[in-house]
C-alpha cells in the first residue's frame, strides 16, 4: 500500500520476500546483477526505500515509531553524495547482514537486518551489483526524529546483543530441499517474522509465538501458522501460493494495504518454484491459536444485486462499494474485488477492515494495478465508514462488531 | 418510437439548406453538416446579429436557433415552445441548433426564461406576421383572412392552404413588424402546458454529444495537471517516463508553468504518462493556506469597517432601543460543483483559423479568449457549443477553454483535454466560503424592529465582471436573501466586509447568491420565531404580510404538507421561505433524524410563484433536481486546503447525494399565475440548506448555524459538546 | 493485443492490459454513450453489461474480460422488452435533466429489471444509488422504474 498517511511499519517493518535462485550456490566469482535484482526484490527493499510514488530505491519514507520518533528511509540509488554510490561492498554488506552503516553508524531495526543476515556474503554483493544499475537520485531524506535515549545509535549495540543478527544456517538435512528453500525466504530476503510474529520486551521477534500474527502500525498482521482456525491452516496449497503471487485467492479474498504492497513490490516478482517453497514451509510451521480469528462466513444469496436499505451502514455500502463488490460480495470488475470469505472482513474485530476503508488500498499485479479509494479525509465522516464496517461484518459474516473496537482501529497506532 | 420520432425529438441536426429561406432578422447561410447527433453550430459569418432565431427555408425545414445553452435546464424545451407559441408551429415540426457566440449569450442566474419570455415571442410573432403578409400577398387576400396553424397558412374563405415553407423566400423580403401582436395568455396552446423534453430521447440513447464526446478527425486527447497550489510554478517533471509510456505523444506546458498536459492517443494513455511525469511544484506565496487561516479571516471580518449598501432607517439605533435584541453567526464553507461531465475542451489551432468545441456558459468569453491567446481575429475562431453535462455555475468560468488553447497553439493536430476528477475537483473555482451575523431588534412580543446583518467574504463578480462591482465596492448579488427578500423591517442595514481568501479563486455556484444568503436569514428568522414561541409559518407570514404573493405561496404550502397535522412520530418539520430569481417559493421539509449523523427526508413540499409558467412539468423536475442538488451541498459538501492544496479529490471524499437517500417524495405545486416568469434553475437549491437545517434543528433541538450540516468536524465538535 | 465481443461485434485492439474498457470503447471503438465520471467506480456513468450484468467500465481492465460480451447503451435492443420498457418511461417521464449520466442509469435499470421483475423501492434504491445524478433525478428515475416494470411485463 502506498499511500500518505499510512506509513509501514514502525521499526518492525515489511513481511515476506523470496528469493529465486534455485540453489544457494556457492560463492561466485562476479556479483550476478539479474540475481541480485531478483533477490533485492525478494528482500523487498523498494518499498521501504521509496515514498509513496516518488523515484524508487531513493528514501525519505517516513517511518513513524510510537513512543520513538520518526526514522527516514535513507537514499540507496548509487549516487555518490545522497546515495551509497561511494560505500565499498563490503561496507554495504555489513549494514544489510549487520546493521552497521559507514562511519558506524548503527541502522535501527526499521531494517531487518537479522532477517537479511541470513542471506550469503555473495547475495548481498550481488544486491550491490543491481543496486548500482538504477537510476542515481540527488533526493536527501529529511534526517531522523528520535526521542532521546532512542537517539542515541549506539543503543543499538545493546539492542544487537538481545536481539541482534542472526547469520545464515545450514539446510535442515531432514527437510525436503523445498521446506529449506521455503525457510531460507520466510526467514531470510522475505522477513515474514518481522510483521507476522508478536515482539518480545526488548522488540526482538518472539521464537515461543513465531507467526502468530500481531498489530504493526495499527494493522493487524494476520496469524500465518497452520492453525486451522486462527491461521491459515484451512487454505489449500494452490490457494495460498495463489495469494502470494498475485495477491488475490477466491475464497480468502484479496491483499490490501501493507501486504498489498509485499505483494506488489517483491511477492509478484517470485517464481513459482519460490512461492510453493515459501508455502511448504508456512504450512509446516507450528499452529499457533490466536484472538484474531474471523468469525464464520454469511452467505448472502449470490446473484441478488439487491441490498437492505434500513441502515446507514447498508445504505452507503450499496452507494459507494457494491460498485465494485456488488451486493453479493462476488466482486463486478475483477476477481480482486471479491471480498467473499476474506479476513478482513471480520478479523480482530474489524481492524484492517475499517482501515482499508479509510485507507484505501493498490494491488499492483502482472497487468496493472489494483486500487481500492480510501473514503477517509473528506465528507464522510468515521462514523459513516465505521457504520459501512459493521454492515459489511453482520451481512457477510457472524460478527458481532463493536464500535468501541472499530473506534480504536480508525484511531490508529 | 420509431426512428422518425426519434429525429424530430432529438433536435438531431439535419443538412442545412444554403441561402434562399427565410432567416429572421439576418441571413446566415449555414454550412457543413456533421453525421452525429448534437448541438454544433458551424461557420457563423462575421456580420451576426442577435435576435436570429428562427430559420425557415424553401423546403419548409424550419430551425431555431436558440440563444441559452442546454445544460439540464431544459431551456431548449421552454425556448422552443415560446417561438413556436407565436410563429404557430408544432414542437415536432421543428429542429434546434445552438446559437454562436456573438450574441453575448451568458446562461446562468436563472435569467433564461426571465430575460426571453418578451424577444422570443416577439421574434415568433415577428416571423408569423410576414408569413402571412407574403401569404396573402400571393393569394391577393387581406392578411386578417388568413389563419396559420402546423406550419401552414390557411385562407379560410377559399380553403387554399401554402406552407412556411412555400411563402419563406418572398417573406424575407418583407420588413419586420416592430411590434408584433402577441397572443393573450387565453389562447396559449402550448405555454403552461406540460411539453416533453425534446432533448430526452437523444440523451437516453446515449447519442447526445457533450463536449467531452466530440470527435474531430487526427484529434490526440490530452490530460492536464496544474499546480495544485493557485500560483505555484512547474519545478520539474521526468518527460522521458512519461514518453515512454505506450500510447503517449507529447509532453506540453503552459507559458506560464502553471500546467503540464500529456498526450496520448487516448485518455488512458495520457493519463499514466501523466502519472508517470512525476510532475514536481514549486508551490509559491499561497503553500501556507489551510481551511482554518481561511475561517479566521471571515470572523476577523465581522468587526471593522464595512460598505453598507442602501440602508433603510437607522437599523443600529433602532436595535439598540428595542426591548431585546438577538444576533447569531452563521458560516459556510467553500463549495466544489462537480458536474456530472468532467471538464474538458477541444481545440484545433491552425495559423489561419481555430476550432474549439466545449460546452460553456459563456460562450463569447471564451471566443474572445481564444482570439487572444492564437491571436487570430474573433472571426477566424469558431465556438462550437455542445451539450453540457452539467452546468451549475461551473461552465461560467471558462479557464478551461484558455488551458486547452495554451496547450493546443503548440501542436498542430485537434487537442482534446479531459479532466480527471481529481483534476475538476481540486482545482475548481469555488462558491466563496462565507461567515454572516445576523442581528435583530426584538419588540416585547418577539417581533422584529430592526435588523443588521453582515456578510463577510469575497466579492465574487469583481474577478468575473468587474464593471459590475459597485463604486463602493459591493457585489449586488449579495442582495439577494438578505436586501431583497420577502419580509418588510421598519429598518434594515446590510453590512459587507470584503474578504478575499488567498490562495483560493471563487466564482459562482447554482443558486448563487440566494443559496448564499437564505441559509442565513432563513434559519434566522426560524430561530426568532422560535424564541418568541410563536409558529414558524405564522411568524414569516406575519413579517411578509406586504407581500401577498409570499403570503399566498406559504399558506398553501402549510396546507399541502400539513403543517397543522401533528408531526408523525420521531419525525420533525421545517419550513422555509423565499423570494429570489424572480420566483417566490415555500418549502416545508419532514424529516426524521435516528442518529445525530443520519437524516432521513420523507418528504419536501413546495409551492412555487414564478409568474407565467412556461413548461410546468420542467419546472417541478427543476425544483426537484435542484432540491437534490443543494441537499448534498447542505448535508456534505466541504471543500478543505493544507498547505494550500484541496484536500477533497474524487467522489470517494466529495459526497454526492445518492438515490438512497434522497427524498422519497418532493410533491411542487405551482401558482397560477400571470406575471412576467421568475427563474426557476436555482430556485429548488437555494431552499434546500435553510428547510432541512430547520427541520434538523426541530428534530435535534439546538440550531445548525454551520454548513455542512453533517460534516465531520462538526459532528466532532457535537460529540465533544 | 486484446480482443473484445462488444455490441456483439469482435475488436482487437493495441493497448496495456491495465486499460479500462471505458477508454477502449470512447477513444478507441467511438463509443462514447458511455460515460466517464470518476474513474474509480463511484459514480456509475460509466455503466455497461458484462455478460448482461450491470459493471463500470472504468474499472473494469480489459485483459480481465476474456471473451465475456459487452453490451454498451448503443448495442442495447429496442426488441427486448425491458429495454423498450425503460427508454419509453425514461421519455414518458421527462426524467433527463443534463442527461449525462443517463446511460449508466438506463444500463443499470435494464440490469435491475432482468434480474428483478417486479423491483419494490428499497430494491431500487440498492440497484440504483451507486449511480449518481448531480442534477437529482432520482426520483423520475424511481418511478420510471416503477412504470417500466408495470409495462415490461
Ligand atoms: S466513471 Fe466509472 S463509475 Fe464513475
Ligand atoms: S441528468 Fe445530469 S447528472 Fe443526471
Amino acid at each position: 500500500m502506498m499511500r500518505h498517511g499510512l506509513s509501514r511499519p514502525s521499526f518492525l517493518l515489511a513481511l515476506l520476500a523470496g528469493t529465486s535462485l534455485m540453489s544457494v550456490g556457492p560463492a561466485q566469482a562476479a556479483p550476478s546483477v539479474e540475481r541480485g535484482e531478483y533477490l533485492a526484490r525478494a528482500a523487498d527493499c523498494e518499498a521501504c526505500h521509496t515514498v509513496p510514488g516518488g523515484v524508487p530505491f531513493a528514501g525519505g519514507r517516513a517511518f513513524p515509531v510510537p513512543g520513538m520518533g520518526v526514522i527516514y528511509a535513507p537514499n540507496i540509488t548509487p549516487d555518490p553524495d545522497h546515495g551509497i554510490g561511494k560505500w565499498t561492498d563490503d561496507e554495504f554488506v555489513r549494514s544489510v547482514r549487520e546493521g552497521v552503516s559507514p562511519g558506524w553508524k548503527h541502522l535501527y531495526p526499521a531494517m531487518p537486518y537479522p532477517a537479511y543476515a541470513r542471506m550469503s556474503v555473495d547475495e548481498v554483493k550481488d544486491i550491490r551489483a543491481w543496486l548500482a544499475t538504477v537510476p542515481p537520485s540527488a533526493n536527501t531524506p529529511s534526517p531522523n526524529h528520535l526521542k532521546f535515549p532512542f537517539s542515541i545509535r549506539a543503543m543499538m549495540v545493546g539492542w544487537n546483543l538481545l536481539n541482534g543478527p542472526a547469520s545464515s544456517y545450514p539446510d535442515d538435512p531432514q527437510k525436503s530441499a523445498e521446506w529449506n528453500r521455503g525457510r531460507y525466504l520466510v526467514e531470510g530476503p522475505g522477513h515474514c517474522a518481522d510483521c507476522h510474529s508478536p515482539r518480545t520486551l526488548t522488540y526482538g521477534l518472539s521464537a515461543d509465538r513465531a507467526f502468530a500474527g500481531t498489530v504493526v502500525n495499527g494493522l493487524r498482521a494476520y496469524n500465518i501458522s497452520p492453525d486451522k482456525s486462527s491461521g491459515i491452516g484451512g487454505w489449500s496449497d494452490e490457494a495460498l501460493a495463489q495469494y502470494l503471487s498475485t495477491g488475490h485467492a477466491d475464497g480468502h479474498g484479496t491483499a490490501s494495504a501493507d501486504m498489498a504492497e509485499v505483494i506488489s513490490f517483491s511477492l509478484h516478482y517470485l517464481t513459482p518454484a519460490d512461492i510453493h517453497a515459501m508455502v511448504v514451509y508456512l504450512h509446516d510451521l507450528k499452529p499457533q491459536s490466536s484472538d484474531d480469528a474471523a468469525s464464520p462466513p454469511r452467505k448472502p444469496a449470490a446473484g441478488d444485486d439487491t441490498l437492505p436499505q434500513a441502515t446507514k451502514g447498508a445504505r452507503l455500502f450499496a452507494s459507494t462499494c457494491a460498485g465494485c463488490h456488488l451486493p453479493d460480495g462476488s466482486g463486478r470488475q475483477s476477481p480482486f474485488a471479491n471480498i467473499i470469505g476474506s479476513r478482513t472482513l471480520s478479523a480482530d474485530g474489524g481492524r484492517n477492515l475499517v482501515r482499508i476503508i479509510m485507507n484505501g488500498s493498490t494491488l499492483t499485479t502482472a497487468s496493472g494495478n489494483q486500487i481500492m479509494p480510501g473514503f477517509a479525509g473528506g465528507n464522510l465522516s468515521q462514523r459513516d465508514l465505521n457504520d459501512i464496517a459493521a454492515f459489511v461484518m453482520t451481512h457477510f459474516t457472524e460478527a458481532t462488531p463493536s464500535e468501541d473496537k472499530l473506534n480504536a482501529a480508525a484511531k490508529g497506532p | 418510437m420509431t426512428r422518425a420520432e426519434k429525429n424530430l425529438h432529438t433536435g438531431r441536426r439535419g443538412i442545412l439548406l444554403g441561402g434562399g429561406g427565410l432567416l429572421l432578422a439576418t441571413l446566415w447561410p449555414a454550412a457543413s453538416s456533421r453525421a452525429a447527433t448534437g448541438m454544433l453550430v458551424e461557420d457563423a459569418p462575421a456580420p451576426f446579429a442577435p435576435n436570429t432565431y428562427i430559420r425557415i427555408t424553401p423546403d419548409n425545414r424550419i430551425t431555431l436557433i436558440l440563444p441559452n445553452i442546454e445544460m439540464g435546464q431544459g431551456i431548449y424545451t421552454s425556448s422552443v415552445m415560446l417561438i413556436a407559441e407565436e410563429l404557430g408551429v408544432d414542437l415536432a415540426q421543428v429542429e434546434m441548433e445552438a446559437a454562436p457566440p456573438g450574441s453575448a449569450e451568458i446562461t446562468g442566474g436563472s435569467m433564461s426564461i426571465m430575460t426571453e419570455w418578451m424577444p422570443l415571442r416577439q421574434a415568433g410573432a415577428a416571423a408569423r406576421t410576414v408569413l402571412v403578409q407574403a401569404a396573402a400577398t400571393r393569394w391577393g387576400v387581406g392578411p386578417e383572412s388568413c389563419a396559420v396553424g402546423s406550419g401552414i397558412i390557411t385562407h379560410a374563405p377559399s380553403g387554399r392552404t401554402l406552407t412556411f415553407g412555400d411563402v419563406a423566400v418572398d417573406a424575407s423580403k418583407l420588413p419586420l413588424p416592430k411590434e408584433p401582436p402577441l397572443k393573450a395568455a387565453t389562447d396559449y396552446r402550448l405555454i403552461g402546458k406540460p411539453q416533453h423534453r425534446l432533448d430526452s430521447a437523444v440523451k437516453v440513447e446515449g447519442a447526445a454529444v457533450f463536449g467531452i464526446d466530440v470527435r474531430v478527425p487526427g484529434q490526440k486527447i490530452g490530460t492536464v495537471a496544474a499546480c495544485p497550489v493557485v500560483g505555484g510554478t512547474l519545478r520539474g517533471l521526468n518527460r522521458d517516463a512519461a514518453m515512454a509510456v505506450r500510447g503517449v505523444v507529447a509532453v506540453l506546458v503552459t507559458d506560464a508553468k502553471d500546467a503540464v498536459c500529456v498526450v496520448g492517443e487516448h485518455y488512458w494513455a495520457a493519463r499514466k504518462g501523466l502519472q508517470a511525469l512525476r510532475v514536481e511544484w514549486n508551490v509559491g506565496p499561497n503553500g501556507d493556506v489551510n481551511t482554518r487561516t481561511i475561517y479566521d479571516q471571515l470572523h476577523e471580518g465581522l468587526k471593522g469597517p464595512a460598505i453598507v449598501p442602501s440602508p433603510k432607517g437607522d437599523a443600529e439605533s433602532a436595535i439598540a432601543k428595542s426591548h431585546a435584541s438577538y444576533s447569531a453567526i452563521y458560516q459556510q464553507p467553500l463549495l466544489a460543483h462537480a458536474p456530472m461531465e468532467p471538464i474538458n475542451c477541444t481545440a484545433h489551432v491552425r495559423p489561419d483559423g481555430c476550432d474549439v468545441w466545449t460546452g460553456t456558459q459563456v460562450a463569447d468569453r471564451a471566443r474572445d479568449t481564444a482570439s487572444e491567446i492564437t491571436g487570430l481575429p474573433k472571426e477566424k475562431i469558431t465556438l462550437h457549443s455542445q451539450y453540457i453535462g452539467g452546468g451549475f455555475g461551473r461552465r461560467l468560468e471558462h479557464e478551461y477553454v484558455t488551458q486547452c488553447l495554451h496547450f493546443a497553439k503548440q501542436v498542430n493536430y485537434p487537442l482534446k483535454i479531459v479532466w480527471s476528477r481529481e483534476e475538476d475537483i481540486t482545482r475548481d473555482r469555488y462558491r466563496p466560503a462565507y461567515v454572516d451575523e445576523v442581528t435583530a431588534g426584538l419588540n416585547e412580543k418577539g417581533r422584529v424592529t430592526a435588523i443588521k446583518h453582515r456578510v463577510v467574504g469575497p466579492a465574487v463578480v469583481a474577478r468575473w465582471d468587474p464593471p459590475e462591482l459597485t463604486k463602493e465596492g459591493y457585489d449586488e448579488d449579495l442582495s439577494v436573501a438578505t436586501l431583497v427578500t420577502p419580509y418588510s423591517y421598519d429598518a434594515y442595514r446590510l453590512e459587507f466586509a470584503r474578504r478575499e481568501a488567498p490562495g483560493v479563486i471563487t466564482a459562482w455556484w447554482r443558486g448563487v447568491g440566494g443559496t448564499r444568503g437564505l441559509f442565513v436569514v432563513e434559519g434566522f428568522i426560524d430561530e426568532l420565531a422560535e424564541r418568541a414561541g410563536v409558529d414558524k409559518v405564522a411568524y414569516r407570514r406575519e413579517l411578509a404580510k406586504a407581500n401577498p404573493r409570499a403570503v399566498a405561496v406559504l399558506d398553501q404550502v402549510a396546507k399541502d404538507a400539513g403543517w397543522d397535522t401533528p408531526v408523525p412520530n420521531g419525525r420533525a418539520r421545517g419550513v422555509a421561505l423565499q423570494f429570489a430569481f424572480g420566483s417566490y417559493m415555500a418549502s416545508i421539509a419532514e424529516i426524521e433524524m435516528p442518529a445525530p449523523d443520519t437524516v432521513l427526508i420523507h418528504r419536501v413540499t413546495a409551492v412555487v410563484d414564478c409568474g407565467q409558467v412556461v413548461n410546468p412539468d420542467q419546472v417541478i423536475s427543476q425544483i426537484e433536481g435542484g432540491l437534490i442538488f443543494g441537499f448534498s451541498a447542505a448535508l456534505y459538501n466541504e471543500i478543505t486546503l493544507e498547505n494550500g492544496r484541496v484536500q477533497e479529490s474524487n467522489f470517494n471524499t466529495w459526497r454526492v447525494m445518492r438515490m438512497n437517500e434522497a427524498p422519497r417524495r418532493i410533491d411542487v405545486r405551482l401558482m397560477d399565475s400571470r406575471e412576467d416568469p421568475g427563474g426557476i434553475g436555482e430556485v429548488g437549491t437555494a431552499a434546500a440548506a435553510p428547510v432541512l437545517a430547520n427541520a434538523m434543528a426541530a428534530a435535534q433541538g439546538h440550531r445548525y448555524r454551520t454548513l455542512p450540516l453533517l460534516s465531520p468536524r462538526n459532528l466532532e465538535k457535537e460529540a465533544v459538546r | 493485443m486484446q480482443t473484445l465481443r462488444v455490441n456483439g461485434q469482435t475488436h482487437t485492439v493495441d493497448v496495456d492490459p491495465d486499460t479500462p474498457l471505458l477508454w477502449v470503447l470512447r477513444d478507441i471503438i467511438g463509443l462514447d454513450g458511455t460515460k466517464f465520471g470518476c474513474g474509480i467506480a463511484q459514480c456509475g456513468v460509466c455503466t455497461v453489461h458484462l455478460d448482461g450484468r450491470p459493471v463500470r467500465a472504468c474499472a473494469l481492465q480489459v485483459s480481465q474480460i476474456g471473451d465475456g460480451a459487452i453490451t454498451t447503451i448503443e448495442g442495447l435492443d429496442d426488441a427486448d422488452p425491458i429495454v423498450h420498457a425503460v427508454k419509453k418511461a425514461w421519455i414518458d417521464l421527462d426524467v433527463v435533466q443534463c442527461g449525462y449520466c443517463q446511460p449508466g442509469q438506463v444500463m443499470a435499470a435494464v440490469g435491475l429489471l432482468k434480474t428483478v421483475k417486479n423491483p419494490t423501492d428499497d430494491q431500487i434504491d440498492s440497484a440504483m444509488s451507486g449511480n449518481m445524478c448531480r442534477c437529482g433525478t432520482y426520483m423520475r428515475i424511481r418511478k420510471a422504474i416503477h412504470l417500466a416494470a408495470g409495462e415490461a411485463v
